[in-house]
């Protein structure tokens, strides 16, 4: 034990491994950090019974970087901790072949276990605030595997973690030792996370979503430590649910789905060519790169015509219709449906200083058009939603919507009063939507009261709404197919008013038709959010926004919590809406790639302020401002 | 803090997470063991309450001196006290009062509570700044402190009791309250409603009250057992109800002089205490499943 | 104006920040609560009916006389306005005066230090039993299998619902009258202290050994602990090195409650088992209705409630480093 510690204690600078590059796999033959053969794993008392994974193989060589990817649920974390030992007690696991370096793990005791983690094998979690104690200075955390694992002094250890945190890119490390994770910035955390993994120099590095929580700026960051380690011969599984990021490091995919493994390959040629059908849909689902308007769902194609011919009929898709597919009108043909002018929203922070989260922004929202704010967390972005949405009083500025004032620094008390009459022009879909409902209620409830509330506003909505028609029900009536026929009538729908129909009747009526438009069936009508699935709740986050005919629609980040094939179907959904019913929408994200795909303008945040605006090909083919360079230089693509 | 809150399960650390551990994770908790066997005993109890001499068809005060000092037997199942009277009788018949007591204070504290804590939680910061000082006060009386220093100003006896339990467990229901209006206040779905157009009454009416107001069930549940804790050691001291009348809490206290040669005396009534206690914890955290889970 | 007021509560957040700014800032307010407590003790002991005067004298129906009576009323201060007697009172509470038992014919304050010790030490030695029992209970219950976790759950419950006063009468049943171990009354020396002491820790392991246990099980499902374990950390380990602090946080914020509600058990227990002490001096002080040593009594625990819950935070500080920073 100690001549092998005394080893890895010495062997951190670059060891025998680290020369060997990854592509020399072939002339030697390199015995793999880990070999996975047949692995099956699932919960309960029955070993067999179920299985979360299923029958999976594969090999990570030294120096080498294999991506496990897939969808939540899909099995790549339960995979992740077969490999550690640390599926649960309540696991089974059965595998032909599970080695770590040299010997095999498959029924060795916990004992055993223990000895191998940590040396043999390092895992680095998603989101270090809460992988590394909260309560402990980072340097102990640190220091942990080589406590277990070496005979090392204390000063040996302390001057080994000095190390470790130089190495991972956190200079001072005296100073960073000593804090807990709380005080640390999210990417700090995370190097922190990874020199915990990497303190024994483990062949063999589990990645489990290591950037999911962060910035794409620091993403990228961390994804260039974790390709350095690999450089120096580490071999890595890095879990993800995104392709886009797995691609800047990875050399080969496995793409996993229910527990399978559907593919296996070359990065290039898993990106390139995909040959499954899961892959296929996960690449196309990817909006980095895909001009406005093309489709990241298959799907939903059957509608089309009847798209069409609505647009035809609609006097705001004429525009469209003109100037090409997507791209901006001249700002004159347009009017402004959402202003907002000098808008300041200040905070004070615990240690009493004052910050502006939101600082002097102004913009302008055109009819029919996509807005996108763009910035990183912190940026003020969901402080600007909250003043859009007269959820918090700014302390300058003013919103204006359709042309009259919304919200107001320095307005009266009663002033809520008032704005109920414009609320219903604007529709709001959430990031969180569970959280967004009643518990105690059913998405029947919740519709019910979405097209109940807008009785109030009804008479603002008659006088500025006068895109409806109701000649364009019928030709699409007509026109539709058999399959687009259940959502287009559901979408006309939206226009078509109650009239002098008994009102409880026209409301079950709408409440359908709002289920139908957003492709859910009306069975979910009695069930609690709760239990819905991630997209299906912001499905009728959706629903509930449309529910009170508004031309103007507020997402603030409503894909970001979705996994990338439902983020997909749920933006399509959007595009269809906004096309279908001449929607204005503004856009709050932080996923570049997502905003890119979705706006026809775009504003970048950073620190309150947009520190760049214009034309969504302008901003993202010509950045102007170096904040607005760094962060399109650091979104992941595909190939 | 108060023993309300921590029973209701809010001592917990706000950071950590409500551990989704054992009993299995479900959708829906199946109905347990332990709050099969409570609601059990909360009907008996119930039962013996409305009807005492149907379940025990003796007479409480009924002086049989031949047979004092018995102990349990087929006869006299929990025994017989210096007088002769039967345990099980007298714990039968107390139960009724023992029970009215726990459950006027708890509605006495509970309604206290209410306004208070619906007073600092919807009138905005100076009446929540007041309200929240005095309830601070209100806590340095801590336990029975309070209750014993309105005992001082108005005597003992049975009411007097049960409304110095009442006003002793108000200021743990007020900060639950208040907390719990607060952070519906703020929740996102009162938001989304406010996005929505929807008025201050209607958003009232159909989202925050509901929603503080459903916890208070379970608040309840609790509390009655905690009040009849509270209540019988009041009569235990001998400030609230006093023997012979059979109430839990004077019983022990009569048996205490004989804790020698009659345990039963005391350990029976005590034990119908416990149990009572015990029910209504278990029945209140079920409710309180079945409702986080419904 | 109301940038005066954030001005002030942006300065009073800033004095927070410092432990000496925090005690400062504490100590304020501890010294607004126990005025108000005066105060709210002063006006309810003026609603008891009848004339104090009499009270002293030997209650209603005593045959006194006129003389004697103003004599008392003079010498009381009874016959001055209520406004002024009212700062007479806080007058004398200031310079630690606590008043003339009716009674006992003795001054409330010597009276009561005299009681104090006693009270303290089984307040501190249950409030510790009961850590330890509550610690026991929840690394137990928590080491895995449904089996441990009922039983665990099952006896906090129990055991928090226990009345002192029937507890206690169970062990001296126990103890003293079948197995004949330990005496039934509180004797000097320790074994006099165990009965007493268990009796308050019991129920007290039942409240704490909750709320350590519900955050013993949240720490070690976090993925904090998964990743110690993947470092090759082994369950005692993690259990100490990790979880145990987390489980421990929220029970040490508890323990201003604790006292209050020890101090409250006390009554009950100082009674049963014949032991000196506040408790017991209250609770004879109510039955006799000698309102000075009551609302002494009050005070002074009072004063023990708000001094405890500064001590709680003052931990809770050092036990949790995120409070230092946020």
């Amino acid at each position: 034990m100690s001549a092998e510690s005394a080893e890895s204690a010495e062997s951190l600078a670059p060891g025998p491994a680290a020369a060997l590059p990854a592509t020399a796999a072939a002339a030697a033959p390199i015995v793999p950090v880990v070999r996975v053969r047949n692995l099956s794993v699932g919960f309960g008392p029955e070993p067999g019974a179920s299985p979360v994974v299923e029958g999976i193989s594969f090999d990570v060589a030294p120096g080498e970087c294999l991506a496990l990817v897939g969808e939540s649920g899909s099995g790549k974390s339960v995979t992740a901790r077969s490999l550690l030992g640390l599926a649960g007690d309540t696991a089974w696991l059965r595998a032909d072949e599970l080695t770590l370096g040299a010997s095999g793990v498959l029924e060795i005791s916990e004992a055993a276990w223990r000895c191998r983690r940590g040396r043999d094998v390092g895992l680095v979690l998603q989101d270090a605030l809460v992988s590394l104690d909260p309560l402990r200075p980072v340097g102990r955390e640190i220091a942990d595997s080589l406590r277990l694992h070496t005979r090392l002094g204390a000063a040996a250890r302390h001057a080994r973690v000095l190390e470790l945190l130089a190495r991972v890119g956190l200079p001072d490390g005296e100073n960073q030792a000593r804090k807990r994770s709380g005080e640390l910035s999210g990417g700090q955390r995370q190097r922190a996370l990874i020199a915990a993994a990497i303190a024994l120099d483990p062949p063999f590095l589990i990645a489990d979503e290591p950037t999911t929580a962060l910035d794409v700026t620091v993403q990228a960051q961390i994804l260039d430590l974790l390709a350095d380690l690999k450089r120096r011969g580490t071999g890595i599984l890095l879990i993800s649910h995104d392709l886009a990021v797995v691609g800047r490091i990875a050399d080969r995919i496995a793409v996993l789905s229910e527990g399978r493994i559907v593919e296996q390959g070359p990065t290039a040629a898993v990106l390139a060519a995909p040959e499954d059908p899961v892959t296929r849909r996960m690449l196309a689902a990817v909006p980095v790169d895909k001009p406005r308007g093309l489709r990241l769902t298959a799907q939903l194609a059957p509608a089309l015509t009847a798209q069409l011919a609505l647009r035809d009929a609609e006097p705001a898709r004429a525009v469209d219709a003109e100037a090409g597919a997507h791209p901006a009108a001249p700002a004159a043909a347009r009017e402004v449906v959402l202003e907002a002018t000098g808008l300041v929203k200040r905070f004070t922070r615990p240690d009493g200083s004052v910050q502006a989260a939101v600082d002097d922004v102004s913009f302008r929202l055109e009819r029919g058009t996509t807005l996108g704010i763009v910035g990183e967390s912190g940026s003020g972005k969901t402080t600007l939603a909250r003043l859009v949405l007269a959820l918090a009083r700014p302390d300058a500025g003013e919103v204006r919507v359709l042309g009259e004032p919304f919200s107001v620094a320095g307005e009266r008390a009663g002033a809520e009063k008032a704005r109920r009459l414009l609320r219903p022009q604007l529709g709001a879909v959430y990031q969180d939507a569970l959280s967004s409902f009643d518990p105690r209620l059913t998405v029947g409830d919740v519709l019910r009261d979405a097209v109940g509330g807008r009785t109030g506003g009804t008479t603002v909505g008659t006088t500025v709404d006068t895109t409806v028609d109701t000649t364009v029900d019928t030709t699409v009536d007509t026109t539709v197919d058999t399959t687009g026929a259940g959502r287009s009538r559901g979408r006309d729908g939206l226009r078509s008013r109650g009239g002098s129909v008994d009102r409880s009747d026209a409301a079950g009526r709408r409440i359908r038709e709002l289920l139908d438009a957003v492709g859910l069936p009306a069975s979910l009508l009695t069930r609690r959010p709760l239990s819905l699935s991630g997209g299906q709740r912001q499905r009728v986050g959706i629903a509930r926004a449309l529910a009170s005919e508004p031309q103007i629609l507020i997402c603030d980040e409503p894909v970001s919590s979705l996994d990338v094939t439902v983020q997909a179907q749920v933006l399509d959904l959007l595009d269809d809406l906004q096309r279908d019913l001449g929607l204005s929408v503004l856009f709050i994200s932080h996923d570049l790639g997502v905003i890119q795909h979705v706006s026809d303008r775009v504003a970048v945040m950073r620190d309150g302020r947009i520190v760049e605006s214009g034309a969504a090909g302008q901003v993202f083919g010509a950045p102007q401002h170096p904040y607005t360079r760094a962060l399109l230089g650091a979104v992941p693509r595909l190939g | 803090m108060s023993d309300l809150e921590i029973q209701a399960g809010l001592g917990r650390s706000a950071r950590a997470p409500r551990p989704a551990h054992p009993p299995r994770r479900g959708r829906r908790p199946r109905i347990g063991v332990a709050e099969t066997l409570s609601g059990l005993f909360a009907l008996f109890l119930v039962a013996a309450a409305l009807a005492p001499a149907l379940v025990a068809p003796g007479d409480p005060l009924g002086i049989d001196p031949l047979s004092a000092f018995q102990a349990p037997s087929l006869v006299h199942g929990f025994g017989t006290d210096e007088s002769g009277r039967d345990i099980f009788t007298r714990v039968v018949h107390g139960t009724g009062s023992s029970l009215l007591i726990g459950t006027l204070a708890t509605l006495i504290g509970l309604g206290l509570g209410l306004v208070l804590g619906t007073l600092a939680g919807m009138l905005g910061p100076v009446v929540d700044f007041t309200v929240n000082r005095l309830l601070e006060v209100l806590f340095a009386f801590p336990g029975l402190l309070l209750a014993l220093l309105f005992i001082l100003v108005f005597g003992p006896g049975v009411a007097s009791a049960t409304v110095a339990v009442g006003l002793a467990t108000a200021p743990g229901y007020a900060r639950i309250i208040r907390a719990q209006l607060v952070s519906v206040r703020s929740s996102a779905f009162v938001e989304a409603a406010t996005v929505l157009g929807l008025g201050r009454g209607r958003i009232l009416a159909r989202h925050i009250l509901p929603n503080t107001l459903a916890p208070l069930f379970v608040l309840g549940t609790l509390g009655i057992g905690q009040a009849i804790v509270w209540a019988s050691a009041l009569s235990y001291l001998g400030l609230g109800a006093t023997p012979p009348a059979a109430e839990w809490g004077a019983m022990l206290s009569a048996g205490r002089t004989y804790i020698g040669s009659a345990w039963w005396m005391s350990f029976f009534p005590g034990l119908f205490i416990v149990l009572a206690a015990v029910s209504a914890t278990a029945l209140g955290r079920g409710i309180d499943r079945r409702l986080r889970h419904a | 104006m109301p940038d005066a007021a954030a001005q002030a509560r942006s300065t009073l957040r800033a004095l927070r920040r410092s432990v000496p700014g925090l005690i400062l800032v504490r100590l304020v307010g501890a010294g607004f609560v126990l005025w108000m407590v005066a105060t709210l003790t002063f006006f309810a002991v003026r609603l008891i009916p009848g004339d104090p005067a009499e009270a002293i004298l030997g209650g209603p129906g005593s045959q006194t006389s006129p003389a004697a009576l103003a004599a008392v009323r003079a010498e009381y201060g009874l016959d001055l306005p209520v406004f002024t007697q009212y700062l007479a009172q806080l007058g004398r509470l200031v310079t630690g005066d606590l008043g003339r038992s009716y009674a006992l014919n003795q001054d409330v304050a010597p009276l009561l230090a005299g009681q104090l010790g006693g009270t303290l030490l089984l307040a501190v030695l249950a409030l510790a039993v009961a850590w330890l029992l509550a610690l026991v209970l929840a690394t137990w219950s928590t080491r895995g299998g449904r089996f441990a976790w009922f039983l665990g759950s099952g006896l906090e419950i129990v055991s928090a619902a226990l009345p002192h006063f029937w507890l206690a009468t169970a062990l001296i049943v126990l103890f003293s009258v079948w197995l004949g171990w330990l005496p039934p009354v509180s004797t000097a020396g320790p074994a006099g202290l165990v009965l007493p002491v268990l009796t308050l820790a019991v129920p007290l392991a039942g409240f704490l050994g909750q709320i350590m246990r519900e955050s013993l099980l949240a720490a070690l499902e976090s993925p904090f602990v998964l990743s110690a374990r993947a470092r090759g950390e082994g369950e005692r380990g993690i259990r100490w090195v990790h979880a145990l602090r987390h489980a421990a946080l929220p029970a040490i914020s508890l323990s201003g409650w604790a006292f209050g509600s020890l101090i409250s058990g006390a009554v009950v227990v100082e009674t049963i088992f014949a032991r000196p002490g506040l408790g017991r001096t209250l609770l004879n002080a109510v039955t006799v209705r000698d309102v000075p040593v009551v609302v002494g009594t009050v005070l002074v625990v009072a004063l023990g409630y708000i001094l405890m819950t500064l001590l709680t935070d003052l931990a809770q500080r050092l036990a949790d480093p995120r409070l230092r920073t946020r």
